[in-house]
Protein backbone atom coordinates (compact mmCIF):
# COMPACT_ATOMS: atom_id res chain seq x y z
CA UNK A 1 0.00 0.00 0.00
CA UNK A 2 2.96 2.22 1.02
CA UNK A 3 4.10 1.24 -2.69
CA UNK A 4 0.84 3.01 -4.08
CA UNK A 5 0.88 5.45 -1.92
CA UNK A 6 4.62 6.96 -2.95
CA UNK A 7 4.10 5.96 -6.75
CA UNK A 8 1.00 8.70 -6.33
CA UNK A 9 3.03 10.90 -4.87
CA UNK A 10 5.75 10.84 -7.62
CA UNK A 11 3.05 11.29 -10.70
CA UNK A 12 2.09 14.32 -8.54
CA UNK A 13 5.74 15.69 -7.96
CA UNK A 14 6.69 14.96 -11.52
CA UNK A 15 3.19 16.42 -12.78
CA UNK A 16 4.48 19.99 -11.86
CA UNK A 17 7.75 18.96 -13.25
CA UNK A 18 6.42 18.17 -16.54
CA UNK A 19 4.53 21.55 -16.45
CA UNK A 20 7.97 23.57 -15.84
CA UNK A 21 9.44 21.44 -18.30
CA UNK A 22 6.89 22.19 -21.16
CA UNK A 23 7.88 25.90 -20.95
CA UNK A 24 11.75 24.82 -20.90
CA UNK A 25 11.08 22.49 -23.82
CA UNK A 26 8.54 25.23 -26.05
CA UNK A 27 10.71 28.15 -25.60
CA UNK A 28 13.96 25.85 -26.44
CA UNK A 29 12.31 24.17 -29.22
CA UNK A 30 11.22 27.69 -31.05
CA UNK A 31 14.07 29.90 -29.61
CA UNK A 32 16.80 27.47 -29.61
CA UNK A 33 17.78 28.72 -25.64
CA UNK A 34 17.63 27.07 -22.18
CA UNK A 35 16.05 29.82 -20.86
CA UNK A 36 17.69 28.79 -17.19
CA UNK A 37 15.31 31.77 -15.12
CA UNK A 38 12.51 29.56 -15.79
CA UNK A 39 12.59 28.45 -12.20
CA UNK A 40 12.85 31.47 -10.92
CA UNK A 41 9.66 32.72 -12.57
CA UNK A 42 7.96 29.89 -10.76
CA UNK A 43 9.29 31.30 -7.39
CA UNK A 44 7.85 34.56 -8.06
CA UNK A 45 4.32 32.94 -9.09
CA UNK A 46 4.57 31.68 -5.77
CA UNK A 47 4.94 34.81 -4.09
CA UNK A 48 2.54 36.75 -6.23
CA UNK A 49 -0.11 33.74 -4.22
CA UNK A 50 1.35 34.31 -1.04
CA UNK A 51 1.07 38.04 -0.78
CA UNK A 52 -2.61 37.94 -2.42
CA UNK A 53 -3.88 35.19 0.07
CA UNK A 54 -1.60 35.95 3.37
CA UNK A 55 -0.85 39.51 3.02
CA UNK A 56 -4.49 40.20 1.66
CA UNK A 57 -6.33 37.16 2.66
CA UNK A 58 -8.25 37.60 -0.74
CA UNK A 59 -9.55 34.22 -2.13
CA UNK A 60 -7.19 31.71 -3.97
CA UNK A 61 -8.55 31.51 -6.94
CA UNK A 62 -7.84 35.69 -7.16
CA UNK A 63 -3.95 34.91 -6.02
CA UNK A 64 -3.84 31.96 -9.12
CA UNK A 65 -5.13 34.39 -11.94
CA UNK A 66 -2.76 37.25 -10.01
CA UNK A 67 -0.06 34.68 -10.47
CA UNK A 68 -0.59 33.51 -13.83
CA UNK A 69 -1.42 37.62 -15.08
CA UNK A 70 2.41 38.43 -13.77
CA UNK A 71 4.07 35.91 -14.51
CA UNK A 72 3.15 35.58 -18.20
CA UNK A 73 3.81 39.78 -18.34
CA UNK A 74 6.97 38.62 -16.82
CA UNK A 75 8.23 36.14 -18.92
CA UNK A 76 7.40 38.44 -22.15
CA UNK A 77 9.44 41.41 -20.34
CA UNK A 78 12.10 39.06 -20.10
CA UNK A 79 12.65 38.18 -23.12
CA UNK A 80 11.97 41.79 -24.58
CA UNK A 81 14.58 42.57 -22.56
CA UNK A 82 17.25 40.17 -22.54
CA UNK A 83 17.15 38.05 -25.04
CA UNK A 84 15.54 39.49 -27.81
CA UNK A 85 18.76 41.87 -28.02
CA UNK A 86 20.65 38.84 -28.46
CA UNK A 87 19.38 37.27 -30.95
CA UNK A 88 21.94 35.70 -33.50
CA UNK A 89 24.51 36.14 -30.71
CA UNK A 90 26.16 33.16 -29.50
CA UNK A 91 23.98 30.43 -27.97
CA UNK A 92 26.70 30.76 -24.65
CA UNK A 93 26.10 34.58 -24.63
CA UNK A 94 22.41 33.45 -24.35
CA UNK A 95 23.03 30.85 -21.82
CA UNK A 96 24.81 33.33 -19.78
CA UNK A 97 22.35 36.18 -19.96
CA UNK A 98 20.01 33.32 -18.75
CA UNK A 99 21.62 32.47 -15.61
CA UNK A 100 22.17 36.39 -15.17
CA UNK A 101 18.49 36.42 -15.50
CA UNK A 102 18.13 33.81 -12.64
CA UNK A 103 19.82 35.37 -10.19
CA UNK A 104 18.54 38.80 -11.05
CA UNK A 105 14.56 37.02 -10.12
CA UNK A 106 16.62 35.75 -6.83
CA UNK A 107 17.49 38.73 -5.44
CA UNK A 108 14.91 41.36 -6.56
CA UNK A 109 12.55 38.36 -4.54
CA UNK A 110 15.31 38.60 -1.64
CA UNK A 111 15.52 42.23 -1.29
CA UNK A 112 11.02 42.34 -1.51
CA UNK A 113 10.14 39.63 0.56
CA UNK A 114 13.15 38.81 2.65
CA UNK A 115 15.56 36.06 2.94
CA UNK A 116 12.82 34.12 5.47
CA UNK A 117 11.00 30.95 4.70
CA UNK A 118 7.19 32.28 4.38
CA UNK A 119 4.74 29.34 4.79
CA UNK A 120 2.52 29.18 1.94
CA UNK A 121 -1.16 28.66 2.40
CA UNK A 122 -2.15 25.49 0.53
CA UNK A 123 -4.63 26.78 -2.43
CA UNK A 124 -6.34 23.54 -2.56
CA UNK A 125 -9.66 23.12 -0.21
CA UNK A 126 -11.06 19.55 -1.30
CA UNK A 127 -10.28 16.75 1.34
CA UNK A 128 -8.15 14.09 1.39
CA UNK A 129 -8.93 11.01 -0.02
CA UNK A 130 -8.69 7.76 2.40
CA UNK A 131 -8.56 4.47 0.88
CA UNK A 132 -8.03 0.61 1.79
CA UNK A 133 -9.84 1.51 4.94
CA UNK A 134 -7.27 4.31 6.20
CA UNK A 135 -4.02 2.23 4.95
CA UNK A 136 -3.57 4.33 1.74
CA UNK A 137 -4.10 8.11 1.98
CA UNK A 138 -3.69 10.70 -1.20
CA UNK A 139 -4.30 14.39 -0.12
CA UNK A 140 -6.25 16.92 -1.82
CA UNK A 141 -2.88 18.97 -3.40
CA UNK A 142 -1.71 15.67 -5.09
CA UNK A 143 -5.57 15.17 -6.59
CA UNK A 144 -5.60 18.34 -8.03
CA UNK A 145 -1.95 18.78 -9.34
CA UNK A 146 -2.68 15.50 -11.00
CA UNK A 147 -6.01 16.54 -12.66
CA UNK A 148 -4.45 20.16 -13.28
CA UNK A 149 -1.41 18.44 -15.40
CA UNK A 150 -3.68 16.55 -17.20
CA UNK A 151 -5.87 19.10 -18.06
CA UNK A 152 -3.14 21.42 -19.29
CA UNK A 153 -0.76 18.32 -21.01
CA UNK A 154 -4.21 17.87 -23.45
CA UNK A 155 -4.95 21.62 -23.84
CA UNK A 156 -1.43 22.24 -24.53
CA UNK A 157 -1.25 19.18 -26.94
CA UNK A 158 -4.54 20.37 -28.86
CA UNK A 159 -3.32 24.09 -28.62
CA UNK A 160 0.03 22.98 -30.26
CA UNK A 161 -2.01 20.58 -32.98
CA UNK A 162 -5.23 22.17 -33.78
CA UNK A 163 -4.50 26.00 -33.44
CA UNK A 164 -3.22 28.44 -36.38
CA UNK A 165 -0.82 29.93 -33.20
CA UNK A 166 0.32 26.18 -32.54
CA UNK A 167 0.72 25.38 -36.46
CA UNK A 168 3.16 28.71 -36.27
CA UNK A 169 4.64 27.68 -33.56
CA UNK A 170 6.06 24.42 -35.16
CA UNK A 171 6.84 26.32 -38.26
CA UNK A 172 9.04 28.71 -36.12
CA UNK A 173 10.56 25.95 -34.23
CA UNK A 174 12.10 23.83 -37.78
CA UNK A 175 12.69 26.74 -39.85
CA UNK A 176 12.39 30.48 -38.92
CA UNK A 177 13.05 31.81 -42.28
CA UNK A 178 10.58 29.07 -44.50
CA UNK A 179 8.11 30.66 -41.38
CA UNK A 180 8.44 34.07 -42.20
CA UNK A 181 8.30 33.33 -46.21
CA UNK A 182 4.68 31.94 -44.85
CA UNK A 183 4.01 35.06 -43.20
CA UNK A 184 4.32 34.29 -39.44
CA UNK A 185 6.04 36.89 -37.71
CA UNK A 186 8.90 35.40 -35.61
CA UNK A 187 9.56 37.63 -33.11
CA UNK A 188 5.70 37.62 -32.49
CA UNK A 189 5.59 33.72 -32.38
CA UNK A 190 8.33 33.78 -29.77
CA UNK A 191 6.96 36.60 -27.50
CA UNK A 192 3.86 33.73 -27.13
CA UNK A 193 5.55 31.08 -26.55
CA UNK A 194 7.34 32.68 -23.48
CA UNK A 195 3.99 34.00 -22.27
CA UNK A 196 2.40 30.33 -22.56
CA UNK A 197 5.39 28.80 -20.55
CA UNK A 198 5.83 31.63 -18.12
CA UNK A 199 1.81 31.49 -17.25
CA UNK A 200 1.98 27.43 -16.93
CA UNK A 201 5.14 28.47 -14.96
CA UNK A 202 3.04 29.81 -12.67
CA UNK A 203 0.51 27.06 -11.75
CA UNK A 204 3.28 24.90 -11.46
CA UNK A 205 4.88 27.03 -8.46
CA UNK A 206 1.37 27.28 -7.01
CA UNK A 207 1.10 23.39 -7.30
CA UNK A 208 4.27 22.78 -6.02
CA UNK A 209 4.61 25.29 -3.00
CA UNK A 210 0.72 24.08 -2.29
CA UNK A 211 2.16 20.42 -1.22
CA UNK A 212 5.38 21.63 -0.31
CA UNK A 213 4.50 24.94 1.52
CA UNK A 214 8.00 26.34 2.33
CA UNK A 215 8.86 29.43 -0.06
CA UNK A 216 11.89 31.49 -0.26
CA UNK A 217 13.92 33.06 -3.34
CA UNK A 218 15.18 29.79 -4.41
CA UNK A 219 12.00 27.99 -4.69
CA UNK A 220 12.27 28.01 -8.08
CA UNK A 221 15.68 27.08 -8.50
CA UNK A 222 15.45 23.01 -7.67
CA UNK A 223 12.56 22.28 -9.49
CA UNK A 224 14.07 24.32 -12.54
CA UNK A 225 16.72 21.74 -12.73
CA UNK A 226 14.55 19.11 -12.33
CA UNK A 227 12.25 20.15 -15.26
CA UNK A 228 15.35 21.38 -17.35
CA UNK A 229 16.12 17.37 -16.55
CA UNK A 230 13.05 16.15 -17.39
CA UNK A 231 12.56 17.92 -20.59
CA UNK A 232 16.43 16.67 -21.77
CA UNK A 233 14.79 13.35 -20.89
CA UNK A 234 11.76 12.87 -22.72
CA UNK A 235 13.71 14.77 -25.34
CA UNK A 236 14.09 18.38 -26.06
CA UNK A 237 11.66 20.41 -28.06
CA UNK A 238 9.27 17.35 -27.60
CA UNK A 239 5.93 18.48 -25.91
CA UNK A 240 4.95 14.70 -25.55
CA UNK A 241 8.82 14.30 -24.45
CA UNK A 242 8.58 16.85 -21.99
CA UNK A 243 5.36 15.39 -20.11
CA UNK A 244 6.56 11.88 -19.66
CA UNK A 245 10.21 13.16 -18.86
CA UNK A 246 8.84 14.96 -16.12
CA UNK A 247 6.44 12.46 -14.83
CA UNK A 248 9.01 9.60 -14.73
CA UNK A 249 11.63 11.90 -13.23
CA UNK A 250 9.08 12.43 -10.47
CA UNK A 251 8.38 8.97 -9.66
CA UNK A 252 11.95 7.72 -9.98
CA UNK A 253 12.77 10.36 -7.29
CA UNK A 254 10.18 9.37 -4.93
CA UNK A 255 10.62 5.54 -5.23
CA UNK A 256 14.39 6.31 -4.58
CA UNK A 257 13.84 8.52 -1.55
CA UNK A 258 11.35 5.67 0.04
CA UNK A 259 13.18 2.63 -0.76
CA UNK A 260 16.92 3.89 -1.38
CA UNK A 261 18.26 6.75 0.42
CA UNK A 262 16.49 10.67 0.14
CA UNK A 263 20.11 12.05 0.45
CA UNK A 264 20.64 10.19 -2.80
CA UNK A 265 17.87 10.86 -4.66
CA UNK A 266 18.48 13.60 -6.24
CA UNK A 267 22.15 11.83 -7.50
CA UNK A 268 20.03 8.96 -8.52
CA UNK A 269 17.72 11.16 -10.87
CA UNK A 270 21.00 13.26 -12.68
CA UNK A 271 22.63 9.23 -12.99
CA UNK A 272 19.77 8.12 -14.61
CA UNK A 273 19.58 10.92 -16.85
CA UNK A 274 23.34 10.71 -18.06
CA UNK A 275 22.58 7.07 -18.61
CA UNK A 276 19.55 7.79 -20.97
CA UNK A 277 21.91 10.36 -22.79
CA UNK A 278 24.45 7.86 -22.97
CA UNK A 279 22.09 5.12 -24.71
CA UNK A 280 19.54 7.76 -26.61
CA UNK A 281 21.36 11.31 -26.96
CA UNK A 282 18.29 12.92 -28.12
CA UNK A 283 15.93 11.39 -25.01
CA UNK A 284 13.19 9.57 -24.97
CA UNK A 285 11.05 11.25 -27.48
CA UNK A 286 13.76 13.32 -29.07
CA UNK A 287 13.77 13.99 -33.28
CA UNK A 288 16.68 12.30 -34.99
CA UNK A 289 18.30 15.28 -36.91
CA UNK A 290 17.70 14.59 -40.10
CA UNK A 291 17.90 16.37 -42.70
CA UNK A 292 16.83 15.84 -46.96
CA UNK A 293 18.51 17.91 -49.83
CA UNK B 1 4.39 51.23 -63.98
CA UNK B 2 6.56 47.69 -62.47
CA UNK B 3 4.84 45.34 -60.70
CA UNK B 4 8.43 44.90 -59.38
CA UNK B 5 11.44 47.08 -59.59
CA UNK B 6 14.92 46.91 -57.64
CA UNK B 7 16.72 49.81 -58.27
CA UNK B 8 20.66 50.06 -57.86
CA UNK B 9 20.70 47.35 -54.91
CA UNK B 10 23.77 46.48 -53.40
CA UNK B 11 24.35 43.25 -50.71
CA UNK B 12 27.45 42.61 -48.77
CA UNK B 13 27.90 39.27 -46.47
CA UNK B 14 30.27 41.17 -44.20
CA UNK B 15 33.10 43.05 -45.73
CA UNK B 16 32.45 40.92 -49.47
CA UNK B 17 30.02 42.36 -51.66
CA UNK B 18 27.59 39.75 -53.31
CA UNK B 19 25.24 42.19 -55.24
CA UNK B 20 26.77 45.40 -56.85
CA UNK B 21 24.72 47.57 -57.64
CA UNK B 22 21.92 45.59 -60.18
CA UNK B 23 18.23 46.82 -61.11
CA UNK B 24 15.74 45.04 -62.70
CA UNK B 25 11.66 44.95 -63.09
CA UNK B 26 9.07 42.51 -63.33
CA UNK B 27 6.27 43.61 -65.12
CA UNK B 28 2.57 42.33 -64.02
CA UNK B 29 1.73 38.97 -66.06
CA UNK B 30 5.57 37.79 -66.61
CA UNK B 31 8.13 35.21 -66.15
CA UNK B 32 11.35 36.32 -65.63
CA UNK B 33 14.47 34.50 -65.45
CA UNK B 34 17.30 35.40 -63.48
CA UNK B 35 20.46 32.93 -64.90
CA UNK B 36 23.42 32.97 -63.96
CA UNK B 37 26.23 30.49 -62.97
CA UNK B 38 26.86 29.11 -58.80
CA UNK B 39 27.94 31.74 -56.57
CA UNK B 40 26.54 34.83 -59.12
CA UNK B 41 24.00 36.03 -57.04
CA UNK B 42 20.79 35.04 -57.68
CA UNK B 43 19.51 33.23 -54.68
CA UNK B 44 20.83 36.17 -52.58
CA UNK B 45 19.02 39.15 -54.83
CA UNK B 46 16.02 36.51 -54.07
CA UNK B 47 16.48 36.42 -50.35
CA UNK B 48 16.89 40.39 -49.64
CA UNK B 49 13.45 41.21 -52.18
CA UNK B 50 11.89 38.99 -49.80
CA UNK B 51 14.05 40.74 -46.82
CA UNK B 52 15.12 37.80 -45.53
CA UNK B 53 18.24 39.54 -45.75
CA UNK B 54 18.85 43.40 -45.47
CA UNK B 55 20.55 45.28 -48.60
CA UNK B 56 23.30 47.71 -47.74
CA UNK B 57 21.97 49.95 -50.89
CA UNK B 58 19.18 50.73 -53.37
CA UNK B 59 15.51 50.32 -53.18
CA UNK B 60 12.98 47.45 -54.36
CA UNK B 61 9.73 48.79 -55.04
CA UNK B 62 6.61 46.73 -54.78
CA UNK B 63 3.24 47.59 -56.50
CA UNK B 64 4.85 51.34 -56.18
CA UNK B 65 5.84 50.67 -52.33
CA UNK B 66 9.35 50.93 -51.30
CA UNK B 67 9.58 47.20 -49.29
CA UNK B 68 13.59 47.95 -48.74
CA UNK B 69 13.14 48.39 -44.82
CA UNK B 70 9.94 46.31 -44.17
CA UNK B 71 10.04 42.81 -42.14
CA UNK B 72 9.72 39.73 -44.50
CA UNK B 73 6.30 38.59 -42.79
CA UNK B 74 4.63 41.36 -43.85
CA UNK B 75 5.53 40.92 -47.72
CA UNK B 76 2.98 37.73 -47.96
CA UNK B 77 0.17 39.42 -47.07
CA UNK B 78 0.87 42.51 -50.02
CA UNK B 79 0.91 39.59 -52.55
CA UNK B 80 4.54 38.24 -52.56
CA UNK B 81 5.19 34.39 -51.97
CA UNK B 82 9.13 32.82 -52.26
CA UNK B 83 9.35 29.28 -53.12
CA UNK B 84 13.13 29.31 -51.57
CA UNK B 85 16.07 27.11 -52.44
CA UNK B 86 15.72 23.80 -51.03
CA UNK B 87 12.17 24.08 -51.37
CA UNK B 88 12.23 23.81 -47.08
CA UNK B 89 9.49 22.45 -46.54
CA UNK B 90 8.15 21.63 -42.64
CA UNK B 91 9.37 18.58 -42.56
CA UNK B 92 7.71 17.32 -39.41
CA UNK B 93 4.36 18.86 -40.18
CA UNK B 94 2.20 17.12 -42.63
CA UNK B 95 1.22 17.75 -45.93
CA UNK B 96 -1.93 19.25 -45.11
CA UNK B 97 -0.05 21.61 -42.43
CA UNK B 98 2.12 23.02 -44.63
CA UNK B 99 -0.34 24.16 -47.42
CA UNK B 100 -2.31 25.53 -44.22
CA UNK B 101 0.67 27.24 -43.30
CA UNK B 102 0.89 28.81 -46.99
CA UNK B 103 -2.56 30.53 -46.04
CA UNK B 104 -1.50 31.82 -42.68
CA UNK B 105 -1.94 35.18 -43.47
CA UNK B 106 -5.24 34.59 -45.12
CA UNK B 107 -8.41 34.94 -42.76
CA UNK B 108 -11.41 34.15 -45.13
CA UNK B 109 -11.85 30.40 -44.01
CA UNK B 110 -14.43 29.10 -46.92
CA UNK B 111 -12.00 30.45 -49.83
CA UNK B 112 -9.07 28.99 -48.33
CA UNK B 113 -10.55 25.54 -48.74
CA UNK B 114 -11.24 26.54 -51.95
CA UNK B 115 -7.51 27.33 -52.90
CA UNK B 116 -6.51 23.70 -50.93
CA UNK B 117 -8.65 21.91 -53.66
CA UNK B 118 -7.31 24.20 -55.60
CA UNK B 119 -3.53 23.12 -54.81
CA UNK B 120 -4.67 19.49 -54.85
CA UNK B 121 -6.30 19.82 -58.36
CA UNK B 122 -3.31 20.85 -59.84
CA UNK B 123 -1.10 18.49 -57.53
CA UNK B 124 -3.05 15.76 -57.24
CA UNK B 125 0.15 13.16 -55.51
CA UNK B 126 -0.36 16.09 -52.33
CA UNK B 127 -3.83 15.09 -51.61
CA UNK B 128 -2.95 11.56 -52.10
CA UNK B 129 -0.13 12.21 -49.20
CA UNK B 130 -1.66 14.92 -46.96
CA UNK B 131 -1.64 13.00 -43.66
CA UNK B 132 1.79 12.20 -44.43
CA UNK B 133 4.61 14.11 -42.79
CA UNK B 134 6.18 16.38 -46.10
CA UNK B 135 9.93 14.90 -44.79
CA UNK B 136 8.63 11.37 -45.79
CA UNK B 137 8.04 13.10 -49.46
CA UNK B 138 10.75 12.42 -52.22
CA UNK B 139 12.35 15.75 -53.84
CA UNK B 140 9.71 16.42 -56.68
CA UNK B 141 6.72 16.27 -54.61
CA UNK B 142 8.04 18.20 -51.74
CA UNK B 143 8.85 20.76 -55.01
CA UNK B 144 5.52 20.50 -55.53
CA UNK B 145 4.45 20.84 -52.35
CA UNK B 146 6.60 23.70 -51.32
CA UNK B 147 5.15 25.43 -54.38
CA UNK B 148 1.43 24.55 -53.58
CA UNK B 149 2.40 26.34 -50.05
CA UNK B 150 3.19 29.68 -51.89
CA UNK B 151 0.11 29.37 -54.10
CA UNK B 152 -2.06 29.21 -50.61
CA UNK B 153 -1.12 32.47 -49.90
CA UNK B 154 -2.53 33.54 -53.43
CA UNK B 155 0.13 35.56 -54.54
CA UNK B 156 0.44 38.47 -57.34
CA UNK B 157 3.64 37.08 -57.96
CA UNK B 158 5.91 34.54 -57.04
CA UNK B 159 9.70 33.91 -56.46
CA UNK B 160 10.79 30.77 -57.27
CA UNK B 161 14.61 29.67 -56.46
CA UNK B 162 15.99 26.59 -58.23
CA UNK B 163 12.58 24.24 -58.61
CA UNK B 164 14.60 21.84 -60.65
CA UNK B 165 17.22 21.04 -58.21
CA UNK B 166 18.12 17.78 -57.62
CA UNK B 167 15.18 16.45 -59.91
CA UNK B 168 15.33 14.01 -62.58
CA UNK B 169 14.64 15.11 -65.94
CA UNK B 170 11.14 14.23 -66.56
CA UNK B 171 10.54 15.94 -63.00
CA UNK B 172 11.94 18.86 -64.30
CA UNK B 173 10.00 19.11 -67.43
CA UNK B 174 6.54 18.39 -65.35
CA UNK B 175 7.75 21.57 -62.83
CA UNK B 176 8.68 23.72 -65.68
CA UNK B 177 4.89 22.74 -67.53
CA UNK B 178 3.19 23.63 -63.86
CA UNK B 179 5.61 26.86 -63.31
CA UNK B 180 3.97 28.13 -67.27
CA UNK B 181 0.51 26.87 -65.48
CA UNK B 182 0.98 28.66 -62.59
CA UNK B 183 1.93 31.92 -64.97
CA UNK B 184 -1.30 31.75 -67.38
CA UNK B 185 -3.19 31.70 -64.41
CA UNK B 186 -2.65 35.23 -64.06
CA UNK B 187 0.48 35.05 -61.34
CA UNK B 188 3.58 36.72 -62.41
CA UNK B 189 6.82 34.74 -61.71
CA UNK B 190 10.55 36.32 -60.62
CA UNK B 191 12.50 33.06 -61.75
CA UNK B 192 16.26 31.94 -60.74
CA UNK B 193 17.72 28.74 -62.34
CA UNK B 194 20.67 27.51 -63.30
CA UNK B 195 19.05 25.22 -65.39
CA UNK B 196 19.63 28.35 -68.33
CA UNK B 197 17.84 26.26 -70.87
CA UNK B 198 14.82 25.55 -69.43
CA UNK B 199 14.00 28.61 -68.01
CA UNK B 200 14.89 30.53 -71.04
CA UNK B 201 12.17 28.15 -72.68
CA UNK B 202 9.19 29.74 -70.26
CA UNK B 203 10.46 33.35 -69.60
CA UNK B 204 9.38 36.38 -71.58
CA UNK B 205 12.51 38.15 -70.56
CA UNK B 206 15.88 37.37 -68.64
CA UNK B 207 18.56 38.90 -66.97
CA UNK B 208 22.18 37.37 -67.08
CA UNK B 209 24.22 37.35 -63.86
CA UNK B 210 27.89 36.83 -63.62
CA UNK B 211 29.62 37.84 -59.92
CA UNK B 212 26.89 39.95 -58.47
CA UNK B 213 26.06 42.19 -61.90
CA UNK B 214 23.62 42.00 -64.94
CA UNK B 215 25.42 41.38 -67.91
CA UNK B 216 23.17 40.75 -70.43
CA UNK B 217 19.32 41.39 -70.59
CA UNK B 218 16.43 40.43 -72.99
CA UNK B 219 13.68 38.81 -74.59
CA UNK B 220 14.50 35.14 -73.15
CA UNK B 221 14.15 33.91 -76.87
CA UNK B 222 16.48 36.20 -78.05
CA UNK B 223 18.98 35.24 -75.41
CA UNK B 224 18.98 31.55 -76.10
CA UNK B 225 19.89 32.80 -79.24
CA UNK B 226 22.71 34.79 -78.73
CA UNK B 227 26.11 33.34 -78.66
CA UNK B 228 27.97 34.37 -75.54
CA UNK B 229 24.92 32.63 -73.40
CA UNK B 230 24.83 29.54 -75.86
CA UNK B 231 28.54 28.98 -74.73
CA UNK B 232 28.63 30.10 -71.02
CA UNK B 233 25.17 28.33 -70.08
CA UNK B 234 23.09 26.39 -72.61
CA UNK B 235 26.82 24.24 -72.88
CA UNK B 236 26.72 24.47 -76.45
Amino acid sequence: MSFISYLVNGISLGSVYAIIALGYTMVYGIAKMLNFAHGDVIMIGGYVTFMIMSTMGLSPWLGIVAAVVVCTLLGVVIEKIAYKPLRGASPLAVLITAIGVSYFLQNIALLIFGANTKSFTSVVSIPDLVLADGQLTISGETIVTIIASVIIMIAMTLFIKKTKTGRAMNAVSEDKGAAQLMGINVNKTISITFAIGSGLAAIAGILLVSSYPALTPYTGAMPGIKAFVAAVFGGIGSVPGAMIGGILLGVIENLSKAYISSQLADAIVFAVLIIVLLVKPTGILGKEIREKV
Amino acid sequence: MAMLEIRDLEVYYGVIQAIKGISFEVNEGEVIALIGANGAGKTTILHTVSRLINSKSGNIIFEGRDITKIPPHQLVEMGMAHVPEGRRVFAYLSVLENLLLGAYTRKDRDEIEESLQNVFKRFPRLEERKKQHAGTLSGGEQQMLAMGRALMSRPKIILMDEPSMGLSPILVSEIFSIIKEISASGTTVLLVEQNAKKALEIADRAYVLETGKIVLDGPANELAENEAVRKAYLGE
